[in-house]
Formats: structure tokens, sequence, C-alpha cells
């Protein structure tokens, strides 16, 4: 393997990487991501209500 | 109102569980056997390691750009209360005929899940050949090239049409009933119970396997000792080093056409633009659901499994056992002739093997998922059938064009002969007419202040400029060329009636396909009447806010009535 396939790939690769890894980190860093994002109908029980 | 307006009215419209489920669905959509098996093959034939200049242009200026339009026309659409190519259209075009075009978002995944499902049972079916041991190239090493190629002949019926369902059933045909009622059993289950919730669980485990895979490709180290120069080193340097034109400077290969039109293909199929799936997907979104970090990541997804991992496999692999001329040979060839020969060569080559078809088959069906569901939304909205009729009738349908592309084994005419029309050559036309609608008609600024509602970063300015004059002018070129090097041969093909005349019959399986659904469209036209342009119906009960069709008359997503604050009237008791 060559100087510029090393090059090549590492580029390659860790460019792919880096871009992947900076995606999920924000889609996963939001408290919405893994939770159902959409939410369940607020029910009024009229706890509060005396 | 007509009987079926009354039957759909009520239907509860799906959406998306997680942000992660959409993304990993759209990525799963996208990542197929051409990430695999297509990539490398295009990469190493095309200068190596220099074609990934070419690649990440046309990336920048052809997938993502056009990914992320596909995104905001679909949740666009999806915002007025519609989930099909051709409502959407509609919808984007502002004129009901623009609906008429959408039929290539229903035949393209139609068509291509045929014949998809098909080399999706064949992965199935050789990951079970190495978990029981049944796979048998012989015992002489010389032999193994012929051994897989008999293998794959017998399995798939390649002489003679007919083949699989002579002398009872073949146990290619059992696997692909099996994968066929694995679809449909997810699908039925529906976006967020069925796709979503098996993507999420899917997509892991294929990245698993393939880096499993990787690990042993890349510990092989000199596998024979009497050929020292095929080692991994040598592997990777045959798909990574720079390569030049007949072998000159590297960046010779840069000033060949070829190398740019072979990139920007590959980038264009891989991302599964102008399939109509992502703008299906997207259409289930809310309104302040992000569109360009979800884009984004799907799209690097899909580029992690084809470069990190696709890249690092396949070529090397075969190189280190076969030398270069084990190295091409095509999809089908590579995966199912080459690939096998190889894990007959590595120790632990059985297991390694039943990982990598295993993880192809998740693959596939992740792909294959996304393909019924375009159909069934518009079946769902057009027609007004239930989530049960639109599975059933979508199911026939497909089943009838995946029996003719199993019965017309002999040299895989058929299949590529859909290949070429629905998975190529129509994905051009689509993804052309979806870029000029959504840049020219839509309006790209309109297009880039929506993309921005609820988006967590910012699209770069220049995207306006790329997507209104650089990806048309792109797909125009690479379409022209496409059609210069590959459209006289098959027209001579049907003209002549070559290999028995099952390209023409393909061709005209297409074509009734198409009647059938454009005559589908204009009942489904008169059923919407003007309810395409109109203003959605928004849901005025607290918590929901959903945008309905504007003849709806109860909400499709909460399901209560829109005019008032009441409840959906219960299921009248069956009578006693």
């Amino acid at each position: 393997m060559t100087a510029g396939g090393w090059v090549f790939m590492l580029c390659s690769i860790g460019l792919v990487l880096a871009l992947v890894t900076f995606c999920f980190y924000r889609v996963l860093s939001k408290p919405s991501s893994a939770a159902h994002m959409h939410a369940p109908l607020e029910i009024d029980t009229k706890d509060r209500e005396t | 109102m007509t009987r079926i307006a009354e039957q759909r009215l009520p239907v509860k419209k799906e959406a998306w569980g997680s942000r992660l489920g959409v993304v990993l669905a759209v990525a799963g959509s996208a990542v197929g056997l051409g990430n695999f098996l297509r990539f490398p093959g295009t990469a190493a034939a095309h200068g190596g390691g220099a074609f990934m200049i070419p690649y990440f242009c046309a990336l920048l200026l052809v997938g993502l750009p056009i990914c992320w339009a596909e995104w905001i026309m679909g949740r666009h659409g999806g915002q007025r209360g519609y989930n099909s190519c051709p409502a959407i259209l509609g919808v984007l075009g502002g004129r009901r005929g623009w609906s008429y075009p959408g039929v290539l978002g229903l035949l393209i995944p139609i068509a291509i899940y045929m014949y998809y499902v098909l080399i999706e049972s064949w992965c199935l079916g050789y990951a079970w050949a190495y978990l029981t041991g049944s796979i048998d190239l012989g015992d002489d090493p010389t032999k193994y090239v012929e051994g897989s190629e008999a293998f794959f002949g017998r399995f798939v019926g390649i002489d003679s049409d007919g083949l699989m369902l002579k002398s009872g059933i073949q146990p290619s045909v059992v696997f692909w009933i099996i994968t066929f009622t694995l679809n449909f059993i997810l699908i039925f289950r529906g976006i967020s119970r069925g796709i979503e919730a098996f993507c999420i669980r899917a997509m892991p485990l294929m990245a698993f396997c393939a880096v499993v895979v990787l690990i042993r490709v890349l510990t092989l180290g000199t596998p024979d000792a009497d050929r020292p120069d095929h080692n991994v080193l040598t592997g990777l340097g045959f798909m990574w080093n720079p390569k030049g034109v007949d072998g000159g400077a590297w960046y010779t290969s840069l000033l060949n056409p070829e190398t740019w039109l072979a990139a920007a293909g590959q980038i264009f199929f891989s991302l599964s633009v102008g399939f109509g799936i992502i703008i299906n997907y997207s259409s289930y979104l809310k309104k302040d659901d992000d569109v360009v970090l979800s884009g984004l990541t799907a799209a690097s997804t899909n580029e992690f499994f084809e470069v990190c991992l696709g890249g690092l496999i396949t070529i090397p692999a075969a190189f280190i056992f076969l030398g270069a001329a084990g190295t091409v040979g095509g999809t089908f060839g590579l995966g199912f002739n080459t690939l096998p020969v190889v894990f007959e060569y590595m120790h632990f080559g059985h297991f390694v093997g039943f990982l990598w078809f295993f993880m192809l088959f998740l693959a596939a069906i992740t792909s294959s998922l996304s393909m019924l569901q375009p159909a069934i939304a518009f079946l769902e909205e057009g027609l007004g059938l239930g989530r049960k009729a639109s599975v059933t009738m979508l199911g026939l349908i497909t089943a009838l064009g995946s029996f003719f592309i199993i019965y017309f084994s002999k040299g895989l005419v058929a299949l590529d002969t859909v290949d070429f029309w629905a998975g190529t050559a129509f994905i051009f036309v689509l993804a052309t007419i979806e870029v000029i609608l959504f840049s020219w008609v839509f309006g790209v600024e309109r297009g880039y202040e929506e993309a921005h509602a609820g988006a967590e970063m910012r699209i770069p300015r220049v995207w306006k400029f790329v997507i209104k004059y650089v990806s048309p002018l792109f797909l125009l070129v690479i379409f022209v060329f496409w059609c210069k090097d590959n459209l006289p041969d098959r027209v001579r093909q049907l003209k002549e009636g070559e290999d028995g005349g099952v390209p023409l019959l393909s061709v005209m399986l297409l074509g009734v396909l198409s009647i059938f659904l454009l005559v589908l469209i204009h009942l489904a036209l008169r059923r919407w009447k003007n309810g395409l342009h109109a203003a959605p119906v928004i849901c005025p009960h607290d918590g929901c806010g959903h945008a309905n069709q504007a003849e709806a008359t109860y909400c499709a997503q909460c399901g209560r009535a829109l005019g008032e604050r009441t409840t959906r009237p219960p299921k009248p008791e069956p009578a006693t």
C-alpha cells in the first residue's frame, strides 16, 4: 500500500467517521431523541381544581 | 360524501415514535447491497483512492442537496395530511396535474421490491447454508470458483426459465416465501411498531456483523505463504491506492469524465434519492421536527456503511485470496460467486460467511420495507382503504410481479430488465422531476425557509444555488451519458425480441403496472377534489394541533372530530 493509498483511506474514513459521530452526538444529545417525540394528549384530571 | 371517504376519515394517522427511529429507518432504506458490493468495485475500477474526490464532491453537489429537498417536500406534504408521492407532488406543484408524474414514486418502489425481495431471500438462503454447513464448493481449491458459480446457478435457477418451480418447491422458493411474508408482517404493523421498531434493532445488529467481518478480514495477514504479495496491506492497497488512467499519474483519473459519472451515479443510488421513499418517510414527521440534522445523519450513516465498512471488506478480502481477477464481476458476481470462494479459503470462513450474508439480509430487508410503505400510504389516502386492505392489495400485486421474476429466471434476464428500467432509468426521471418541482415551482427560497422550521443546524446558503442550478444540471448530464451508454442496446434487445422475448415481457409488466397506478391516481384525485391545494384543517384540541387534509372531518392524529370538541364516535356493536 502506497503513502497515497494511506492518505486517501485515512482521510476518507476519518471524514465519514467524524461526520457520523457529530451527527449522532447531536441527535442523541437531545432528550427527545430516544424517547417518544409525539407526546400523548394532555389529559386534564381536574386534580388541582378544588 | 362517498362511502370510501366515510371509511377513511377516522383512520388514525401514523407517526414516527422517535427521531432516532426515523433517522435509522431512512438510513436503513439507503443502506443495501450496493454499499457493500457496488461501491468497492466501482471505486477500485475508477481510480481507487482518487475516486473519493469526485465521490465526496457528488455527495455535496447531488446527494445531500436532493436528500434535504426530499425531506422538506415530504414534511410539507405531511403537514397537509398527505403521505404519498402523487399527493405530495400535487400539493407542492399547486396543480392537480403534478400528481400524475408521482406515479413514478409508486411504480419505482413496487417494481424494485418485486426483484429486491428475491435477492434478499438469496442472502437469507446463503446465510442459512453457511449456518447449517450445507454450502459445499468441493474439496479441490482449484475448483472453488466453478463450485461457487454452480451453487449460485442452482440456487437461483439461472439455466432455464421455470426451473425454480419444477420437481417440487426449491429451497430458494421457500426462502422467498419466508422473506416475502416477513416483509408484509412488519409492514402491516405500521410505521412505528413495524418499520421503526425493526430498523432500530436491525441497524446496530447489521453494524455489529459488519465490524466482526471487518476484524476478520483485517487480521488475515498473509494467508498463503507461497504468495506473500497477497496480504492485507496489498488488498487494502488494491482498493485505496490512487491510480491513474492507463498507468499514468493518479490525478489523470480525475480528468476522466467517466470517473465523475461513476461517482455521481454511486452517490445517487446509494442515498436512495429519487425513489419516493424519503418523501414518504418524512411525511410522517411533525411540523417542527428537524429535517436538516435528521437528513444529514441518515446520509452520513449510509456513508459509514459504504466507506468505512464496505470499502474495507469486500475488495481487500477478494484480492487477498483471488488476486485482481477476483475483484471484478459486478454486484452479483462479487457477492454470490467470489465471496463464497473467499470464505471457503478463510479460517472460520463458514461463520464469517454466515455473518456476512445475514448482514446483507438485514441491509436488504430494511430497504425492502421502505419500498412498500409509499404504495400503502397511497392506497390508504387515495382510495380510502384500511391498513389490512392496502397491505393485502399490495401483497397480491407484488407477489404476482415477484413470481414473474422467479419464473423467468434464465440468465436473470427479467430481474436485470426490471432493474434497468425501474431501478435505474425511472429513478433519474423522478429525481429530475422532484428537483425541478422543488426549486423552480415550489420555490427554493420557500423551501429554504421551510427547511429551518425546528432545525437545529442551518443549511449553508449556497445550497439554494446548488439545488436550483447545479443538481438539475448534474442529473441531466449523468442521465444523458447514461442513456448514450446503455439505451441503444436495451432498445435493440426489445426490438429484436432477444432472450426469448423476456425483456419485452418485463417492460410490458411495468407498462401494465404504470397504467393501473395512473388509473388509481386519477381516482384518488377525484376523491381529493381540491383538497390538495386548500389550507389544512388544524385540529383544535389541546395537545394535538395536527394539520389534517382540507376535507377531513376527524383528526387523523387524535381521532377527534375537527368541528367540535367531541371524541370519535364509538364503533357500533355488532348485531346479535
